[in-house]
């Protein structure tokens, strides 16, 4: 099957800085793929890169068979590409709904009742919805990070960027941002999840890659890699 | 010589919210004590409390510190850093568009922290090698869980004799927490740090804490040694993944 995303020798420079060098991975239709590294090593620079935050200076990023790494990131949300981001970034004065809203209506391009009903659709998935009527900014850490994976769904994307959406939550938390993730999973959606916690990790990857100083050191298994020694060197600390 | 931190039956929120029913909790010289519960139960109310970043409604929160009892809910927050009390805040709460190095020395404003500046950037440096690395480099630019370094680091730079750490190892790859845990640990061997310390991480945590408090909706609803908490059902439940 042809990948759904393809991340070809992609750099990316901050100054003097590499915070890439030529990474390359494929993402096949309906993965669960997980990305791990140390802090610094680029993962969320090269999620950045394929959602359009930033632009990478060589290489190239397919999606569907298109390339895209010089599209907008708007344009690319419209293709199919959507992400949370590691400190969630609500429209703070919006309420929870209005918050969905608004890629139901620029993104998916649903019209009002549509987009109504959607938004209260996946707030009743991520067991938001009594909180519907809220003002974002009166959320619960644990809410904002629901709300920020619910927006990104709000957009119908393809393939799910999940940027440390479980940072900070407790056991029983990261059990249920999980078993979202997995339904998404389960209704057809590729889904990338860059998480420090490691059983997360290891229960959700199909395949893992580990990022070091901006290079790809390991992809394999959950179980392959974190038996392997490099990983257990540069992120484990075993 | 002696410091004591006393939070007596205090009540507060925000609006209608109301945060925290009646919490009491002390701790001690040297003491390190880990506030658990999951998110939305009030730790972080209570340590605003304490840094007078919100007034409780009722109840008292004192520290005694260098042979005089402080009324905290008095004093206004610069005060109370003042007196050596400092704070990580979840979510790191940087400066930006400032250096690393500028962060780490905004850290040191107290007059009492600006005579040591040199000791404690060493520290912090040799702490976390990448922030020396990065010293001139903006806050902002850097990665999350360097960020969270240095939010740490900022916290050490005011030379505290009571650290509240809010959520210390969020976004940290594993080898980061445990040596960040181990930091902090290093500091109470060292300096004699007094630490409250809100964790997700139920085992780290529980590596250096004396005691520990479990906040569930706004009540203390368990506290005992570090024993008593590994067997207790609800740290099985919550964070054991066991319950």
């Amino acid at each position: 099957m042809a990948a759904l995303l393809e991340v070809k020798n992609v750099s990316k420079h901050f100054g003097g800085f590499t915070a890439l060098s030529a990474v390359s991975l494929e993402i096949a239709p309906g993965e669960r793929f997980g990305l791990i590294g140390p802090n610094g090593s680029g993962k969320t620079t090269l999620i950045n890169c394929v959602s359009g935050a930033l632009r990478n200076e060589s290489g190239s990023i397919v999606f569907d068979g298109e390339e895209v790494s010089r599209l907008a990131a708007y344009q690319r949300t419209r293709r199919g590409i959507a992400r949370s981001f590691q400190v969630p970034r609500p429209f703070h004065s919006m309420t929870v709904l209005e918050n969905l809203l608004v890629p139901s209506a620029y993104v998916a391009h649903l019209k009002d009742h549509e987009a109504r009903d959607q938004a209260m659709e996946i707030l009743k998935r991520m067991g938001l919805a009594q909180k519907a009527g809220a003002q974002a900014n009166q959320l619960s850490q644990v809410e904002l990070r629901k709300l920020e994976l619910a927006r990104a769904m709000a957009a119908r994307p393809r393939l799910l960027i999940s940027d440390e959406a479980m940072a900070g939550l407790s056991g029983g938390e990261v059990d249920e941002v999980l078993a979202i993730l997995f339904k998404l999973n389960d209704q057809g959606i590729t889904i990338i999840m860059i998480e420090h916690i490691m059983q997360a990790v290891m229960r959700f990857s199909q395949r893992v890659v580990c990022l070091d100083a901006g290079k790809i050191i390991c992809e394999g298994t959950p179980a392959s890699i974190v038996q392997n020694p490099d990983v257990q060197k540069a992120y484990l600390g075993a | 010589m002696a410091l004591e931190l006393s939070v007596k039956g205090i009540e507060a929120g925000y609006a209608a919210v109301r945060a925290l029913h009646g919490v009491s909790l002390d701790i001690g010289q040297g003491e390190t004590v880990a506030l658990l519960g999951t998110n939305g139960n009030g730790k972080s109310t209570l340590m605003k409390c304490v840094m007078g970043m919100v007034r409780p409604t009722k109840g008292s929160v004192t520290l005694a510190i260098d042979g005089k009892t402080h009324d905290l809910t008095r004093l206004s927050t610069e005060e109370i850093v003042n007196l050596g009390v400092a704070m990580v805040p979840e979510g790191r709460r940087l400066f930006p568009k400032l250096t690393v190095e500028e962060n780490l020395l905004l850290g040191a404003f107290r007059p009492l922290a600006r005579t040591e500046i040199s000791r404690n950037l060493a520290f912090c440096f040799e702490a976390f090698p990448v922030l020396a690395e990065r010293r001139r480099q903006l806050a902002g630019s850097m990665s999350g869980g360097q960020q969270q370094m240095l939010a740490i680091a900022r916290a050490l730079m005011s030379a505290p004799k009571l650290l509240l750490v809010d959520e210390p190892s969020v976004g940290l790859a594993p080898i980061l927490v445990s040596h960040t845990i181990t930091k902090i640990k290093e500091l109470k061997d060292q300096y004699g740090l007094t630490v409250l310390m809100a964790e997700q991480n139920f085992h780290q945590a529980i590596r250096i804490a004396d005691r520990g408090y479990i906040i569930v909706h706004g009540e203390i609803v368990f506290e005992g040694d570090v024993k008593a908490l590994e067997q207790n059902e609800l740290v099985r439940s919550y964070y054991l993944g066991t319950g």
